[in-house]
């Protein structure tokens, strides 16, 4: 999903991309004129008003629970609950954002750690290999955010609230995409690479450290950033069953219960900003490791 | 009692490691193949009915197989609709809508540079995002019925697909352009003839990915509100009654249904792409 070739795009893509962003924006306040229109136009006929074209999408894009909010309407709504708010107020989404942010770092640290120690044991133990990894692919086929709920509830039956149990949600989604990635990383050196280090008379270890580690850092890194989106979306699921307590899943829920479209939006941006934050952090810590490793461009 | 039940568990569990580390030893041969992963997953079960009756697990934290098993034959009809409901009204639909319409706009897209090059970063980005958010949006704009779960799949399916395809769209390399540009090749005939086939790959990965995010999707859109059935819907409302065989159950279901989806989709990416060095060679 994620291409690396970010040396082609850079300056030359910026007026294309600026383009697509304008586009989208434009269909956006176009579908909010198309599905806020029947309650302006409700709302017009009991004041007995008609409205004109250019009062009709005017309303359209400022009511107070519109099914589509226009973009402006967000933004104010994001300006408000980001910077107006005190940080430590229940109403702030960097409050809720930290919540979720906090869970996320967690669960991903854990899911990154036990990914590449599972798939060192899978490259390097032929019995792993043989029983574990199947079972490590197919467990990619089955839904596992959908028994997010049971887990928080089963957990919760036993003592467990809060942090631990959305932290396990996001640990479970983040492994497995690092241990499928690090095992084709570590594999990835060529025969005729492994035979040179035997002839130098290279040890295990070093084999590992000079060879397999630096040859899978390209795919350690590409699932890496799949792993942190995967922990947030887990954070976020993980979230719902907890009765809307904090973080930005509960943000959504409250909204969906209370038809505050506007707090919905603006939490879905607040959770498309985290993940950009932490797939960029990803990108610079990528960018660090392989220049230390003498991968310099 | 307990203490015999837990130490026949461990011994299960060396037994059936050892046997693995032998078979694992026996090299090539397809029997040995598939015969170390059952028999990984059957100690694992057996591991897991053993630990839970001997150390008194009450059945509402983690019931053992034999329970979920029982659920599961017990309850075959009201599976069954949730499946129909979830699976092929929900998941399937949007998915068939989702990644037709990517693919229709990766081949409008592909026409462009200038496009391709605005699209690409974007859609790279959006797939990252968590779309399953859009959840509760699209409950509330198509009702609580099988089209908003439709919809829901269907935006996130969008994305991957459409990435996956564009990319996939511009793998054939100049050279082979080239060559179908000095046999006078129509804009057409070089898609069907060269693009298409050199995309196939990609094509079959953003499909694969798909199908797991269609589930996902289908399950999770149902806890923002359904109708009184649907795979969402049974999870979470057994277990608010801590009923979790039957949650087991639902998540058999699901395994089952993912995987099969899963499948059917390798197989055909074997059919369409037997030529390619990824499906040689084994």
């Amino acid at each position: 999903m994620f291409d690396d070739n970010q040396e082609g795009s850079g300056m030359r893509s910026i007026v294309p991309i600026l383009t697509v962003l304008a586009a989208l924006i434009a269909i956006w306040y176009a579908g909010a004129v198309a599905l806020n229109a029947d309650w302006a136009r409700q709302q017009a006929e009991r004041q007995d008003r008609t409205l004109t074209t250019s009062e009709l999408i005017v309303e359209t894009w400022n009511q107070d629970r519109p099914r589509l909010p226009a973009p402006h309407q967000v933004a104010v709504e994001l300006w408000d609950t980001t910077v107006e708010k005190k940080i430590t107020s229940k109403r702030s989404l960097v409050y809720h954002g930290w919540v979720t942010l906090s869970v996320t770092l967690a669960g991903f640290g854990f899911g990154a750690a036990l990914g590449i120690a599972l798939a060192v044991a899978i490259v390097y133990s032929r019995t792993m290999d043989r029983s574990v990894m199947p079972w490590v692919i197919a467990s990619q086929t089955i839904p596992i955010l959908a028994i997010a709920p049971m887990i928080i509830v089963v957990l919760n039956s036993i003592g467990m609230q809060g942090f631990i149990p959305k932290a396990i949600i996001a640990t479970y989604l983040s492994f497995f995409p690092v241990t499928v990635g690090m095992v084709k990383g570590l594999r990835a050196p060529s025969a005729m690479q492994l035979d040179q280090m035997k002839t130098w008379n290279a040890s295990g270890l070093q084999g590992f450290l000079r060879l397999r580690l630096p040859s899978s850092m390209p795919y350690l890194f590409t699932s890496l950033k799949i792993a942190v989106a995967a922990s947030l979306v887990g954070t976020i699921i993980g979230e719902l069953p907890t009765g809307a307590v904090a973080g930005l899943g509960a943000r959504l829920l409250a909204g969906s219960y209370y038809g505050q479209t506007v707090q919905i939006w603006s939490a879905l941006f607040g959770a498309a900003v985290l993940a950009a934050l932490l797939i960029l952090a990803v990108g610079v810590f990528e960018r660090i490791v392989t220049r230390h490793m003498g991968f310099g461009r | 009692m307990s203490f015999a039940v837990i130490f026949a568990a461990l011994m299960i569990w060396f037994g059936g490691w050892w046997m693995n580390a032998r078979l694992a030893r026996i090299r090539g041969g397809r029997g040995a193949g598939a015969l170390a992963p059952i028999l990984f997953g059957v100690t694992v079960l057996v591991l897991w009915e053993l630990l839970v009756r001997g150390l008194g697990v009450p059945g509402a934290i983690l019931p053992p197989p034999s329970a979920i098993g029982q659920a599961f034959a017990a309850n075959l009809p009201t599976l069954w609709a949730d499946f129909i409901q979830t699976f092929v009204k929900g998941a399937l639909s949007g998915y068939v809508i989702g990644c037709s319409v990517a693919f229709a706009m990766a081949l409008a897209v592909d026409r462009s540079d200038f496009l391709k090059r605005g699209l690409l970063p974007v859609g790279n980005f959006m797939a990252a995002l968590p779309i399953i958010g859009m959840a509760p949006i699209f409950v509330m704009w198509f009702g609580f019925g099988w089209q908003s779960k439709a919809a829901v799949v269907a935006v996130m399916c969008f994305f991957p697909m459409l990435v996956n395809t564009v990319q996939g769209l511009a793998a054939a390399d100049r050279m082979q352009a080239d060559l179908m540009r000095t046999y006078a090749a129509s804009p057409l005939q070089t898609l069907m003839k060269l693009k298409l086939p050199a995309a196939g790959p990609f094509i079959f990965n953003g499909l694969k990915i798909c199908t797991t995010l269609a589930l996902i999707g289908a399950i999770v859109a149902e806890f923002f509100g359904s109708p009184t059935l649907g795979m969402g819907f049974r999870i979470s409302t057994q277990v608010g009654r801590l009923a979790l065989d039957m949650v087991w159950a639902v998540i058999l279901v699901a395994a089952l249904a993912g995987s099969a989806f899963y499948g059917v989709v390798t197989l055909l990416e074997r059919a369409a792409t037997f030529w390619h060095p990824s499906q040689r060679g084994r």
